[in-house]
C-alpha cells in the first residue's frame, strides 16, 4: 500500500522490535488440543491456518499494524475470552478454542449478517471471484442468510473522478479508512454517522490526488467490490482471479454413491416463481442422470412435465425464485400445503436474488418509472396496470422462507447441477452426502 | 495519534488555530452561534489540522448534537427513553408539535423552532423532560408546553424560563454509615494529603476496596497503582462523566450537589499517581451545570486546593479542565472517550493496551467514574478502615442508585451495598412493581420473584440506574425502547453490533405486529447470544442483556404474545400488507 502512510502510533514499531529481539525462541501454543511449536510475535490467525486450522478472517489484512478488528468473523475463545483471533499475538502457553459449534456458529452468523446488512449481488459484481466475503461465504459453507435481508437502499458514488463508491458492499471493514493516504500523508477515506447508519466516506480532492497505481491497490485492499476504478471493470479477468482455485481448507474428495433407494417411487413437484428459470435449466443439466432421475422419481405439478395442478400430495417441493405478487405467495402457499418437504433452490428462492434488486427502492417509484416515465404503447395514455386477473405486485421480492417455513436451501445463481442432483439423492436416500467445493461454488 | 498537531504556518487561507483535541470545543463553538455547521467549517478546520475534509466531517457527523441543518433558534431536544415514554412522551411530543408547528425531527417553517427526539438526558426523576438550547425543562404535560412555547415566542430566553433541577436526594444510610451525601466542606480530603505518600494514598484506597462504580467494578486502587507504575510522563486523571446509561443520574446530583467532592478526588488521584492535569469529560446534555462547574474550579484554584503546591505540598501540582461530549453514548466507554477527547470519532480502541498504560494522547491515564471519585475522596477523608464498616465483606461501601419509574418518590438513594431490592421498592414507594431494570438497557430486568436479591456485587450488581416499571407497561415496549437506543448508539465499527442491534429491532417488530411464533422467540434470543460472544466492546456485548433476561423471567408473557397455532405456511408475512403500496398506486 501507500508509502506515505502514517504510522498510526508508535504500537507498530515496538512490537516488531520485540518480535525480532525474541526470534530465535520457539514457543508453544494449544489450537483446539493440539500443540503447535511456533515463533513468539506471530498473528495467531496465520500460525493457525498455517497449521491446517481455518480460523476464517475478513478484515484482517497482513500489512495493517496493529489489526483492525471490526468484523469479528474471527471470534475464537483465547485463554477462556472470547474475542477476534486476528488481533492476537501468540505468547507461549496461548490455549485456543476455534473450531467448536458455538464459534463456528457465531462466525457463521456473522457473514450472514454481512449478506443481509448490504446489497450483495454477485453475478453482476466486478469483485465476483476476487471478493473476499464471498470467498468466506464459500469457505463457510453459507447456504442461506438466517437474518431477513434489510435492503436499504444505499448510494453507489459515482462523483470522485477515479473511483467509484459501491456502497451497497462496503462491509466496514475499516481497511481503507486505515490504509489509503495521500503522499502528503492525508485521509482519502473516512468513516461517516454511526450505529447502523455507518457509512464510508470518500474525500474527492484528496482521491484525485491518488496515482493510478495508488487507486487499483485502494481497489484491489477492498475486500468487496465497494471500491471500483473506472475502466477497471473486472478487477482480475477469470483464470487469475484470487479465489479461483481451491478451497483453502483441507476437503476429501467424495467418494462415489453408492445409494440405497427407497423401493416406492417418490413424488416431486416444481415451479418458479419470480425466477427466470435459470434454476430449473441448471437441473437439466445434469445431462444423463436425468434418466436415472425419472426411474427413482414422479414428477407432480411441474413446468418441465406441464402439468398445470397437483393431482396428489408430494413428497418433495422444489421451488425457484421468491415472491414478487400475490399469485407467487399463492402457489407457495399451496406448495407448503401440498408437499411435505420444500427446498428453496437458487439464490431467489433463497433470499430474493436479482428481483430483488428492487427492494432498495420503494414500488412507487419503479412503477412509476417503468409505466408513466416511458414510451406508452396506447396513444398519450399513461398507465400502471391493474385489473382483477392481474396479481397483484408486492412492496418488495419476498424470500420464500420469509412466507412459508423451507426445509433445505441448496444455494447457487444458479446452483451446479451435480449440487441439486445429489441434494435430491440425499433426501430421497436420507443418507448425507458431501458436496464439493467446486459443486458448491457457483460463480 | 495526529503527527502534526501543530499547523503548518501560513497554512492556505486559514487564520484559525487550533489543536487536534479542540476539535469537538471549535464545533461547539460554531454550532451554539450558527445553530448549525456548515462545509466551510469543516474546511477551515481541515485546513487548521491539515487534515483531509473527509477525517473532520468523520467525526462530525458521529456526534448526535452537531448538525448540518439549522436547528432553529429554539432547539428542543425531547427525551425519548422508556420512562418519558411511560410518563407521556407521546403527548408531550404533540403538544410541542402544535405549539411549534415543526414536526418530530424538523424545524418548522419561519425557522424558529427545531424538535428533536434525544435519548435519556439524565432527568429520570423529572420526565418527561426537554432540553431547549441545552437548558432543562422538566415534568412536562400539554399545558406547560404550551406555556413555554408562548413565552419563548413573546421572546423570553430558556435560560431564564428553564426549570431549577432538585437533586431529590430521598434517602441515606444511617448516622456514620453515609459516606457520599455527608456534608461537605472544601479541603476535607485534599488537607489530608499533607500525612501521606503517594504511595500511602494507594494503599489506603486498595484496603477499603473501593471499585468503580461506572458500570465495570474494577479497583480503583489497583488501576491507579498500574498508572503510577507506568514510566511514561505526563499523565493524565480523567473523569468520566458521560453518565449515558439510560436511567442513571447519579452523577449529576453528585456534580450539581456537591462539586468540590469531586474535584477533590480527582486530585487525590492525581496526587496518587503523580499527574498534573485532570479532565472532565462532561455529557453535553449536562452542558447547563458546566457554569457551576467552571465557578467550582474557579474557587478551588483562590483556595489553593488546585494550582501549584496545593495546600501546601510543595510540587504539588495539579489542575483540571472541563471537556464537553456532543451526544454519544459509546463516548462512556472509556477508550471511546479518550478518541473523543482527542477529536477523534468516538470508537472504542482495540483492547491492546489499557488507558493506565496508553490512555489520552497515548500516555498513562486513569479514568474514573464521577462517583469513583467522589468515594475515593470520602475515603481519604473519614479513613478506609470507616469505608469498610459499611457494605457486605464482598462490596464494602455504599452506592448510589437513581430510581425513577413507576414510585412515588424518584430520587438517588445512597444505600449500602447489600440491600435488598425488595428494601428500595419500599423506601420509593413503588407502585405495583413487576418489571424492574437494574443499572439500565445494558443490565439486567428482575421480575418480583427476586426481590430479595442483594445489591451488591456477588448478588446483583448495580451500576446506578434503576428503573421501575408496573403491569400497566409493555414489555415489549420496554425492549424496543431499548433495542432503538442501541441501534442508534452503536458506534458502527463491529459487525454484529452495528447489524446485530438493528436485526433484532426489526425481529421485535414482528413481534409488535403479532405475527411472531414461538421459534421466533428462540431465534431473537440465540441472535442475543451470538451478540455477546463477537462484539467489540461492551456496548454491543451488553446490548441483547435486557433482551435474554426478559426471556428468561417472563418465560409466560412471551408465551403469550406469539401465535400459538402456527401453520407452516404463515410467517411473519401479511398479504395485505404486502400489497397495500401496489393497491394505493394504481388505483
Ligand atoms: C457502552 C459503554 C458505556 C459506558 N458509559 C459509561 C458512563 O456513562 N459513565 C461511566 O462512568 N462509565 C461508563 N462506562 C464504563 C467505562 O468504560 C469505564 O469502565 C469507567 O469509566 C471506569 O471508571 P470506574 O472504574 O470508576 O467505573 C461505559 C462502558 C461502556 C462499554
Ligand atoms: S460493540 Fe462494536 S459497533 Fe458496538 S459500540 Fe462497541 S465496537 Fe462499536
Ligand atoms: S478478521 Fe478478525 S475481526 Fe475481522
Amino acid at each position: 500500500m501507500n508509502k506515505a502512510r502514517k504510522k498510526s502510533n508508535g504500537q507498530a514499531g515496538k512490537a516488531s522490535a520485540k518480535a525480532a529481539n525474541k526470534a530465535t525462541d520457539r514457543i508453544t501454543i494449544t489450537i483446539d488440543g493440539e500443540s503447535i511449536d511456533t515463533e513468539p510475535g506471530r498473528n495467531l490467525v496465520q500460525v493457525a491456518n498455517e497449521n491446517g486450522i481455518f480460523i476464517p478472517s475478513l478484515c484482517y489484512f497482513e500489512d495493517i499494524e496493529p489489526p483492525l478488528g471490526t468484523c469479528r468473523v474471527c471470534s475464537c475463545k483465547i485463554d477462556g475470552v472470547a474475542g477476534p483471533a486476528c488481533t492476537e499475538t501468540v505468547r507461549d502457553g496461548m490455549v485456543v478454542e476455534a473450531i467448536t459449534d458455538e464459534l463456528t456458529n457465531a462466525r457463521k452468523a456473522i457473514v450472514e449478517m454481512m449478506f443481509s446488512e448490504g446489497n450483495h449481488f454477485c453475478p453482476g459484481c466486478q469483485k465476483s471471484g476476487d471478493c473476499d466475503l464471498q470467498h468466506m461465504g464459500y469457505e463457510m459453507g453459507l447456504t442461506q442468510s438466517r437474518f431477513p435481508h434489510v435492503f436499504k437502499d444505499r448510494l453507489i458514488d459515482f462523483n470522485p473522478s477515479r473511483m467509484i463508491m459501491e456502497h451497497n458492499r462496503c462491509i466496514k471493514c475499516l481497511r481503507c479508512v486505515k490504509e489509503v493516504f495521500t503522499d502528503e500523508g492525508k485521509a482519502v477515506f473516512s468513516f461517516r454517522h454511526r450505529g447502523n447508519e455507518t457509512r464510508v466516506g470518500i474525500d474527492y480532492d484528496e482521491e484525485a490526488k491518488l496515482s493510478d497505481q495508488q487507486a487499483i491497490d485502494a481497489m484491489h485492499l477492498c475486500p468487496t467490490g465497494a471500491i471500483i476504478v473506472r475502466g477497471e471493470l473486472h478487477a482480475r479477468p477469470f483464470g487469475v482471479r484470487r479465489f479461483d482455485m481451491e478451497s483453502m481448507q483441507k476437503k476429501e474428495p467424495a467418494e462415489d454413491l453408492k445409494i440405497v433407494l427407497p423401493k416406492e417411487k417418490k413424488t416431486i413437484a416444481t415451479i418458479s416463481l419470480a425466477g427466470c428459470f435459470g434454476c430449473h435449466m441448471s437441473l437439466l443439466d445434469i445431462d444423463l442422470k436425468l434418466i436415472d432421475l425419472v426411474e427413482i422419481v414422479e414428477l407432480n405439478k411441474s413446468p418441465l412435465n406441464d402439468i398445470k395442478e397437483f393431482t396428489k400430495h408430494c413428497d418433495i417441493g422444489l421451488i425457484e425464485g421468491g415472491c414478487c405478487n400475490a399469485e407467487n405467495v399463492e402457489v407457495l402457499r399451496e406448495f407448503r400445503r401440498k408437499c411435505d418437504v420444500l427446498v428453496a433452490f437458487g439464490e431467489c428462492a433463497i433470499w430474493g436474488g436479482l428481483p430483488a434488486m428492487r427492494n432498495t427502492i420503494p414500488l412507487s417509484e419503479c412503477l412509476e418509472e417503468a409505466y408513466l416515465n416511458c414510451i406508452s404503447s396506447m396513444d398519450d395514455e399513461w398507465a400502471v396496470p391493474y385489473h382483477e386477473d392481474l396479481p397483484k405486485i408486492l412492496d418488495k421480492v419476498y424470500a420464500c422462507s420469509e412466507i412459508v417455513d423451507i426445509d433445505y436451501f441448496i444455494p447457487g445463481c444458479p446452483p451446479d447441477a451435480n449440487h441439486i442432483w445429489k441434494s435430491i439423492l440425499s433426501l430421497l436416500s436420507g443418507q448425507e452426502l458431501s458436496v464439493l467445493y467446486s459443486e458448491f461454488k457457483y460463480d | 495519534m495526529n503527527n502534526k498537531k501543530t499547523p503548518k504556518s501560513g497554512s492556505p487561507k486559514s487564520d484559525l488555530i487550533l489543536d487536534r483535541t479542540e476539535l469537538l470545543a471549535y464545533f461547539w463553538k460554531v454550532q451554539n452561534t450558527q445553530g448549525y455547521i456548515r462545509s466551510e467549517d469543516i474546511v477551515a478546520c481541515s485546513r487548521a489540522l491539515d487534515i483531509s475534509y473527509i477525517e473532520v466531517e468523520g467525526v462530525v457527523s458521529f456526534y448526535h448534537f452537531f448538525t448540518r441543518q439549522p436547528t432553529g433558534e429554539f432547539t428542543i431536544y425531547l427525551n425519548r427513553s422508556i420512562v418519558s415514554e411511560c410518563k407521556g412522551y407521546e403527548r408531550v411530543k404533540e403538544a410541542f408539535e402544535m405549539a411549534t408547528g415543526a414536526t418530530m425531527g424538523g424545524v418548522d417553517p419561519s425557522g424558529q423552532f427545531g424538535l428533536f427526539k434525544t435519548a435519556c438526558i439524565g432527568l429520570s426523576d423529572l420526565e418527561p423532560a426537554a432540553l431547549i438550547n441545552f437548558f432543562p425543562f422538566t415534568n412536562l404535560n400539554s399545558l406547560k408546553v404550551k406555556e413555554i412555547v408562548a413565552r419563548l415566542k413573546q421572546g423570553a430566553s430558556p435560560a431564564d424560563i428553564c426549570d431549577t433541577v432538585p437533586d431529590h436526594i430521598r434517602s441515606v444510610p444511617e448516622e456514620d454509615k453515609v459516606m457520599l451525601m455527608r456534608d461537605y466542606d472544601p479541603g476535607l480530603a485534599v488537607a489530608p494529603l499533607k500525612e501521606h505518600s503517594p504511595e500511602s494514598v494507594i494503599e489506603e484506597i486498595k484496603k477499603s476496596g473501593l471499585r468503580g462504580m461506572g458500570g465495570a467494578y474494577f479497583p480503583a486502587g489497583l488501576k491507579w497503582e498500574f498508572c503510577r507504575k507506568e514510566a511514561a510522563n505526563p499523565k493524565y486523571i480523567v473523569c468520566n462523566a458521560d453518565e449515558g446509561e439510560p436511567g442513571t443520574f447519579k452523577d449529576r446530583v453528585l456534580m450539581n450537589s456537591i462539586p468540590g467532592l469531586l474535584l477533590e478526588g480527582m486530585t487525590v488521584a492525581g496526587y496518587a499517581v503523580g499527574a498534573t492535569e485532570g479532565i472532565i469529560y462532561l455529557r453535553a446534555e449536562y452542558s447547563w451545570m458546566k457554569d457551576k462547574l467552571q465557578h467550582t474550579i474557579e474557587h478551588f484554584r483562590k483556595m489553593h486546593l488546585l494550582g501549584n503546591d496545593i495546600c501546601g505540598i510543595e510540587g504539588f501540582n495539579f489542575d483540571i479542565r472541563m471537556e464537553l461530549g456532543a451526544g454519544a453514548y459509546v463516548c462512556g466507554e472509556e477508550t471511546a472517550l479518550l478518541n473523543s477527547l482527542e477529536g477523534k470519532r468516538g470508537e472504542p480502541r482495540n483492547k491492546r493496551f489499557f488507558p493506565t498504560q496508553r490512555g489520552y494522547l497515548l500516555q498513562p491515564t486513569v479514568v474514573n467514574n464521577v462517583e469513583t471519585f467522589c468515594a475515593a475522596a470520602r475515603i481519604m477523608q473519614l479513613g478506609a478502615d470507616h469505608y469498610l464498616q459499611t457494605g457486605t465483606p464482598a462490596s464494602p461501601g455504599t452506592k448510589l442508585l437513581s430510581v425513577s419509574g413507576d414510585c412515588r418518590l424518584p430520587g438517588i438513594y445512597e444505600i449500602e451495598w447489600g440491600t435488598t431490592v425488595a428494601e428500595v421498592l419500599e423506601k420509593c414507594d413503588a407502585d405495583r412493581p413487576h418489571f424492574i431494570q437494574v443499572s439500565g438497557p445494558s443490565g439486567e430486568c428482575i421480575s418480583m420473584d427476586e426481590a430479595d436479591r442483594a445489591i451488591a456485587l456477588d448478588d446483583l450488581p448495580c451500576g446506578g440506574s434503576f428503573m421501575i416499571f408496573n403491569r400497566q407497561r409493555d414489555i415489549l415496549e420496554i425492549l424496543r425502547n431499548y433495542t432503538n437506543f442501541f441501534k442508534h448508539e452503536s458506534c458502527g465499527l463491529c459487525t454484529p453490533c452495528r447489524a446485530g442491534n438493528f436485526i433484532i429491532e426489526k425481529k421485535l417488530d414482528l413481534f409488535a405486529a403479532h405475527l411472531a411464533r414461538q421459534s421466533d422467540v428462540e431465534e431473537v434470543r440465540s441472535w442475543g447470544e451470538i451478540m455477546k460472544l463477537t462484539c467489540r466492546c461492551g456496548l454491543g456485548k451488553t446490548a441483547p442483556n435486557a433482551l435474554l433476561t426478559a426471556q428468561a423471567k417472563f418465560p409466560e408473557y412471551f408465551e403469550s404474545i406469539v401465535n400459538q397455532n402456527p401453520e407452516r405456511l404463515s410467517k411473519g408475512f401479511s398479504l395485505e400488507d404486502a400489497v397495500r403500496e401496489y393497491d394505493r398506486f394504481s388505483s
